[in-house]
């Protein structure tokens, strides 16, 4: 009947199997998510290096199962600029925080006199 | 083989293809968009000037919640636009019209979420991380709404005037806006929520 309803998924990149199963793979990679965090599978470090792991996994798994990226004929625009665009966007993060560490790292509550003693402490600075 | 596409039918196709891509690279600026208000989210996490922090604030069962009715609203998509390029009218409207519940259904979550914590005093001016907090996911909620809108909308036209050619594709442009908002929620309930929580 579900085949009825939304007509006979032939070949074509775009058919019913395509969407049941990114969506069901992206149900288990959400569920992992939370019940390891839920229930502490791991310690801190580790359940956060999986989240970002399963993340990315349903980001992709997404992307070829919902948005069809990559299987498009050449010339591959879309994938171009998806590829364009993660550049621009890591330039970003990164770039931010990278930057605001370095001011963190420059001022986090202090005077200047102090930052500077704890900058030459730090840095093992000797006259 | 002949080619059996008229020159006039290529042409709208091609034109197509360029709406269609002129749609992705503005979905492309917006991860753009998203990806900076992440950063900010970034630095600013742990200022909480004394007031809550994630952990305190966040209900991962409701955050679960709203996760899964967001993940079906893209997978019944997905099946709407299956049934629109069939033509099939009933079909689309069905799917949509499913898309469009399990939409305000997230959207009532997330508003509820958001009203409780500005009833308890958590608002976007208590801290560092409520304001980006609030940006951040508010203006993801922000989009849902838009493309609630929109949907309700085409779904509308559709209703009018059945599945034509150019509603197809206005669909599909709605479609990959879905999918898309999808995808940003699952780094929102990663990097807030779970991150928040772990």
């Amino acid at each position: 009947m579900l085949l009825n309803l939304i007509g006979n998924g032939k070949h074509k990149q775009a058919n019913v199997n395509t969407y049941i199963t990114g969506f069901i793979l992206s149900i288990i990679l959400t569920m992992a998510a939370f019940l390891s965090i839920e229930y502490h599978w791991l310690d801190r470090t580790s359940a956060i290096a999986l989240i970002i792991v399963l993340a990315l996994v349903q980001l992709v798994v997404q992307l070829l199962f919902f948005l069809h990226l990559g299987q498009e004929g050449n010339p591959r625009w879309n994938l171009m600029i998806f590829g364009f665009m993660l550049g621009i966007v890591s330039i970003l993060v990164f770039g931010s925080l990278w930057i605001m560490h370095n001011l963190n790292y420059n001022h986090d509550h202090r005077t200047p006199d102090q930052t500077n003693s704890f900058i030459i402490k730090d840095e093992g600075i000797r006259k | 083989m002949i080619n059996v596409v008229s020159a006039e039918k290529q042409a709208v196709l091609a034109s197509d293809n360029k709406i269609q891509f002129g749609f992705w690279v503005y979905i492309m600026t917006d991860c753009v968009l998203f990806a900076s208000l992440f950063a900010s989210y970034a630095v600013l996490r742990n200022n909480t000037f004394g007031g809550p922090s994630g952990a305190e604030l966040f209900s991962l069962p409701n955050v679960l919640t709203e996760t899964l009715l967001l993940l079906t609203s893209s997978f019944t998509c997905g099946l709407a636009m299956l049934a629109a390029h069939h033509k099939l009218k009933r079909s689309t409207l069905m799917w949509f019209g499913l898309t469009f519940i399990l939409g305000v259904g997230f959207l009532a979550l997330e508003l509820t979420e958001f009203r409780h914590l500005v009833m308890d005093g958590n608002s976007w001016r208590r801290s560092g991380f409520l304001s980006s907090f609030f940006t951040l996911v508010g203006t993801h909620g922000l989009h849902i709404t838009a493309g609630l809108l929109w949907m309700a909308v085409l779904m509308f036209k559709v209703l009018r005037n059945g599945v034509t050619h150019n509603l197809t594709r206005k669909l599909t442009l709605l479609s990959l806006f879905w999918h898309f908002l999808d995808i940003v929620w699952i780094f929102i309930f990663t990097i807030v929520y779970l991150l928040g929580a772990a």
